[in-house]
């Protein structure tokens, strides 16, 4: 996957759709970030804190027993095990060095469930900055733990009360408050959305996470690609940096979104949170909110990049019911011993479901990057389980 | 050739801000601000995800939406109107690509507005909306921050038409108790790239009469939205709306 244009732009998608006080400090990110990402001594540190701090390389584990009941070769790359709980934290280690760099001492990052806040909190205690989380006050209410554990790590929370009250909300007012504290201040984005350079810069964040999976399917396939390669997709964090390992080989790339969430299945092209993109919105052009089990895939717009890998037809983009995610967080909880989050529960269900279709065909090798560990759903799911939603 | 707005005596020019359809009688208070000398008038279309607007407009968008205010809507409205008074549209982006550019700027001219407010439309960003609307007549009044070097502030001024819309301060709409020093800073610096035929307005942070007098000796008017916008939202009679706009002009 390559640098976006001098627009910011993968094909028709991406730019920078911001307001004026916004563009000199997204100016100086890029210029800065290029200056950084090719620094060995950079490189050497971030590298080094992911792996001493953020536990990295996480494994790949072949998934024996569901592998026998599909008929295919299933392998899970682990971000569950990383640091933090997820693939989250690959993103902010990198924009939080980059942050102190620039002579920045503040973040601020939005947040939907709290695994980006948890890591932005994180990211900011290792590295001695001042967090400030923006939170729907909805998800401040259904995340009570999250935001104990972001206090925890001294971060600020702050409940957003505009709009949806939801994650949309959030990336909103941590750009309005972008605006006024942009001086000392790094929005530290969480996905690959927003105006350019967010989306190249936390793709490039992510890359680890595909490269390292690259180089231990290859030596377990004993020098072969998997023939599939499969992400959860919400903004597209973890997808971007897992195809990013994959998209020169055969493979064929899935992203699989939440049904009922799912901007590349059901979106039509717009502009929100300084990007041109796929987005769930009305017909006159007002931004539909996201509604599914798992808040981290409720975001009713989606990164450039994944539109544009949509268009160009590279990856192909699913769908993944609730009750289909449901079924499979429980199979993977029961069969294999790992808790998965509901975000990554919505690839594996897929891959259950195409498996059983036959359109995954018998012996195929199969890759799914679990994107974090279901620890912050067990309650949730639990509730549905004793409510008789779930059995 | 696009027209800009020009200064009828040597009063500061007043843009009163309303959002669209934000109360029943919106179309009444744009009659009012034309009767009280606003020299033009900015009518917001409700966006559900105004990122540059403080509560007071966010407030008045959702209390639009909930009134069941679209862009067809608005525009049906404005070209119901029958007055000197130049309108022009403020809209984020995205309502403009729902619509399609070619057919919103058709809708624009055909409802008799003069010009386009795109908050989230950066310089780098409006070469495809400013094809559309220069063949239109349609100005594109563009924006410039205090943290706009010099540079990039004339390069700005020279595409804008209508006004060039000066942002008083690092922030979103909404009312201030005092000017801050950063918009007679950027005032002072916008009106000395900007062409002599183009006014220099500063909006963002101008919420009373005073505030507008100290910053017009750097600059040709203002721009006072949240401080009417919430008059209106707190039920205001339309004369006292009238005789506020008309306190900046005394």
């Amino acid at each position: 996957m390559d640098e976006p244009d001098s627009t910011g732009r993968f094909g028709t998608f991406g730019g920078r759709f911001v307001p004026e006080p916004l563009m000199q400090a997204l100016m100086d990110l890029e210029v800065n970030f290029r200056k950084f990402w090719s620094d060995p001594e950079f490189k050497g540190e971030y590298y080094d804190i992911l792996k001493n701090f953020g536990g990295r390389p996480t494994p790949v584990t072949f998934l024996k027993n569901m592998s026998n009941d599909l008929g295919v070769n299933l392998y899970l790359k682990r971000e569950d095990l990383a640091h933090t709980g997820s693939h989250k934290i690959n993103n902010v280690i990198g924009q939080a060095l980059l942050a102190k760099r620039m002579g920045k001492s503040n973040l601020i990052a939005e947040t939907g469930a709290g695994q980006h806040g948890v890591a932005t909190a994180t990211a900011a205690a290792l590295l001695g900055l001042k967090a400030t989380v923006y939170m729907g006050a909805v998800d401040v209410k259904r995340q009570g733990l999250n935001v104990f554990r972001m206090e925890l790590l001294g971060a600020k929370v702050v409940p957003v009360e505009s709009g949806s009250k939801t994650l949309k909300d959030a990336v909103n007012e941590a750009m309005r408050a972008w605006v006024k504290e942009v001086d000392d201040t790094h929005y530290c984005l969480g996905s690959v959305m927003g105006p350019h350079p967010y989306p190249w810069i936390v793709r490039e964040f992510q890359r680890i996470l595909g490269s390292e999976a690259r180089s231990q399917i290859y030596e377990i396939l004993g020098g072969k690609y998997p023939n599939y390669v499969v992400a959860c997709v919400g903004g597209g964090s973890n997808a971007a940096g897992t195809f990013s390992g994959f998209v020169d080989t055969d493979a064929e790339l899935v992203g699989v979104e939440a049904s009922g969430g799912a901007a590349l299945t059901y979106g039509t092209v717009g502009v929100v949170h300084g990007m041109k993109s796929y987005i769930l919105q009305d017909e006159v052009g007002q931004i539909l909110e996201a509604s599914s089990i798992s808040a981290g895939l409720d975001y009713p717009g989606v990164g450039p990049e994944h539109s544009f890998l949509k268009e160009n037809k590279r990856v192909r983009y699913e769908t993944a019911t609730d009750s289909e995610v449901l079924s499979a967080f429980k199979i993977l909880s029961s069969s294999e011993g790992i808790i998965p989050a509901l975000e990554s529960a919505h690839g594996l269900a897929w891959i259950i479901k195409a498996s059983r279709t036959g359109e995954i065909s018998q012996g195929s090798n199969v890759l799914l990057t679990l994107s974090g560990r279901g620890d912050k759903d067990v309650a949730e799911v639990k509730e549905m389980v004793d409510r008789g939603t779930v059995i | 050739m696009l027209e800009n707005l020009t200064k009828k005596d040597l009063k500061p020019l007043v843009v009163p801000y309303i959002t669209g359809q934000m109360r029943d009688d919106w179309l009444d208070i744009i009659y009012q601000m034309a009767n009280a000398k606003a020299d033009a008038i900015e009518v917001g279309l409700p966006f559900s995800d105004p990122m540059i607007d403080g509560p007071t407009i966010q407030e008045s968008s959702k209390k639009a939406i909930e009134n069941g205010a679209t862009t067809d809507s608005i525009l049906d409205g404005l070209a119901s109107l029958d007055i000197d008074c130049p309108i022009y549209i403020m809209t984020y982006y995205n309502l403009i690509v729902r619509v399609g550019i070619d057919r919103f700027v058709e809708r624009v001219v055909s409802s008799k507005v003069k010009g386009l407010i795109v908050p989230d439309l950066p310089l780098e960003e409006i070469d495809e909306l400013n094809t559309a609307t220069r063949s239109a007549g349609v100005s594109q009044v563009l924006l410039v921050a205090p943290s706009t070097p010099d540079l990039r502030m004339a390069s700005i001024a020279k595409r804008s038409a209508g006004f060039l819309y000066t942002m008083g301060l690092m922030g979103v709409t909404g009312e201030r108790s005092s000017l801050p020093q950063s918009a007679l800073e950027t005032a002072r610096r916008a009106k000395k790239v900007a062409p002599g035929d183009l006014p220099v307005l500063v909006g963002i942070g101008v919420s009373l009469p005073e505030q507008a007098r100290e910053i017009t000796k750097y600059c040709d008017g203002v721009v006072v939205g949240s401080a009417i916008v919430r008059r209106i939202l707190n039920g205001s009679k339309i004369d006292e709306i009238g005789e506020f706009i008309q306190s900046f002009k005394s």
